[in-house]
């Protein structure tokens, strides 16, 4: 069932998730955020995954009036047919950035070859663009590679690693602490505050891991 | 010109923050105490966000090249020359004075302004360092020793204040609890209702006491273990500073002026923004109580910190018109 809830006084979490991420809920998610974006009273309308966070002017809406008007144009929201890009995220698997990949591929109970094609073989929907600057949730990941995420975060990820968290897999945009799981390192550049968009990927984009090395 | 003696790797150029570049995944970051961070500004006659530097590090030192008026605030004891200033004060300084911050037993944060206000590229929208993410301020950087500084529009000799001029502490508390230790107040978010009440009552009836991680990223807080009862687990969600997360240890963490924009923890509240700033000031060891409040409720309070700092700016306008500077407009 679709709930708003605020969000401090400025902002108002959308979220009509279910159990589970659905890709087709997130176009709609896409869709609503693309019309929110276009009202006069929206600063900021930012998808996250089968989530909506519409952050307001306080001082044109109140809360009630604006979780009504997110509702309303929720129930006749289609699907948003991205005209995304597609992206290739060039990676070398394994090695020293990569130290999770063995462990991934035993816990998969296949070979290190094949947990590297089964990851780098889909082109990923870009479902979601936040948490640091440029990052992108995906979505797509082989149900074979999901691996939950550390009890305890790692201190430290360096930018560019490539990592998979749940059922989730990006790429690090900044070095910075990180509970998911490290299984290569890509050269793609997701930030660049000085762009004319800083992030290189919007939300239906998609990218593609293209396999540069593989090493032990 | 301004050279920095001694700094820390937590002192950084900061204004009050950016707003809209949650869709990038930048936060808002800026002061963690913007009142003291405007209130400064005021006193230098400047517009209340030009960016000035947050001094977390002490001691903190720096050097006057060229003639300048100044404003110390928040949480430090500061000396021009070696003579003590008192709190919430500006003064004009001559080229080769020494400006000096020292820690003081009370607060974290502490603010250095300056007539013009420092000179830093903007970046998506703001001067202020991110220093989570290496952009802002100089190349997103803390400021290092031996490091000079500019600043934007150094204002004529005459608009200087000739006078030390300074605000009483009862001047900036108006809006904010007194109490000690201080209540922060929250508007309760998406999870609150899936705590069981004995865990709600808990949050709100019990001191919580300022952990060993604390950051401008983030508060963790201790005291009781809260447990939400069942609920689902969260995909990941918009979150903005001043969520009260609680992840499976049952130990909240507050998200602050530099958290990430995204986030899957059960949320049990957004502590306003007028006492956000009161959580910053808090040091590890110390104690803060919370209370849920509505929208209504933040809303006045948001407005109460507003018609504070207009009074605080009419104030200082009618007072530099004393000291024989041309009045100043807005």
């Amino acid at each position: 069932m679709a709930k708003s809830s605020l969000l401090g006084l400025d902002a108002m979490l959308f979220d009509p998730a279910g159990a589970d991420f659905d890709d087709v809920m997130q176009a709609r998610i896409w869709g609503l955020g693309h019309e929110l974006q276009n009202l006069p009273w929206v600063l900021e309308a930012v998808p996250g995954m089968n989530n909506l966070t519409v952050v307001f002017d306080a001082l044109a809406l109140r809360p009630a009036e604006v979780a009504e008007a997110i509702e309303a144009l929720w129930r006749r929201q289609e699907p948003f047919t991205a005209q995304g890009r597609l992206v290739e995220a060039p990676t070398i698997y394994g090695g020293d950035v990569g130290e999770d990949l063995a462990e991934l591929a035993r816990r998969a109970g296949i070979s290190v070859e094949e947990a590297v094609r089964r990851h780098a073989d889909p082109s990923y929907s870009v479902a979601a663009v936040g948490a640091m600057p440029g990052f992108v949730y995906l979505s797509g990941l082989h149900p074979s590679l999901a691996w939950p995420r550390l009890g305890t975060p790692r201190a430290s990820a360096p930018a560019g690693a490539v990592i998979i968290g749940g059922a989730q897999t990006g790429i690090m945009p900044i070095t910075a602490p990180t509970g998911w799981r490290l299984i290569g390192h890509s050269s793609l550049r997701l930030f660049d505050a000085d762009g004319d968009e800083p992030a290189l990927l919007r939300p239906g984009d998609r990218l593609k891991f293209t396999v540069q090395d593989i090493l032990a | 010109m301004i050279e920095v003696l001694r700094s820390g790797a937590l002192n950084t150029i900061q204004d009050l923050g950016r707003s809209a570049m949650m869709r990038w995944g930048v936060g808002r970051g800026g002061a963690m105490d913007p009142l003291a961070l405007r209130v400064g500004n005021l006193l230098v006659g400047n517009p209340p966000g030009e960016a000035g530097i947050e001094v977390a590090i002490f001691p903190f030192q720096l050097r006057f090249d060229a003639a300048c008026a100044f404003a110390v605030t928040g949480a430090a004891r500061a000396s021009l020359d070696g003579i003590g200033l008192p709190p919430n004060w500006a003064a004009p300084a001559e080229p080769g004075q020494v400006l000096t911050l020292e820690p003081v037993a009370q607060g974290v944060f502490a603010y250095v302004c300056f007539g013009g206000g420092v000179d830093a590229p903007v970046v998506l929208g703001g001067r202020g360092t991110d220093l989570k993410s290496g952009l802002g301020g100089i190349d997103g950087k803390p400021l290092a020793r031996g490091q000079t500084l500019k600043l934007r529009a150094p204002p004529a000799r005459s608009a200087m204040p000739t006078h030390g001029i300074g605000l009483s502490a009862a001047a900036l508390s108006e809006a904010r609890s007194t109490t000690d230790p201080p209540c922060l107040r929250f508007i309760p978010a998406a999870e609150w209702d899936e705590f069981p009440d004995e865990a709600a009552e808990r949050f709100v009836s019990n001191p919580w006491t300022v952990g060993r991680q604390v950051n401008r990223q983030g508060y963790r807080l201790e005291g009781l273990e809260l447990r939400r009862a069942g609920g689902r687990d969260l995909l990941s969600h918009g979150i903005v500073p001043g969520v009260i997360q609680v992840p499976p240890d049952g130990r909240p963490i507050i998200q602050m002026v530099e958290a990430n924009t995204c986030g899957g923890y059960p949320k049990l509240g957004v502590v306003i923004d007028v006492d956000l700033a009161l959580l910053a000031q808090r040091r590890s060891g110390q104690t803060v109580t919370f209370r849920g409040v509505g929208w209504e409720e933040a809303m006045a309070a948001r407005r109460g910190l507003e018609r504070q700092l207009r009074g605080i700016e009419t104030a200082l306008r009618l007072m530099s018109g004393r000291n024989g500077s041309p009045p100043r407009t807005a």
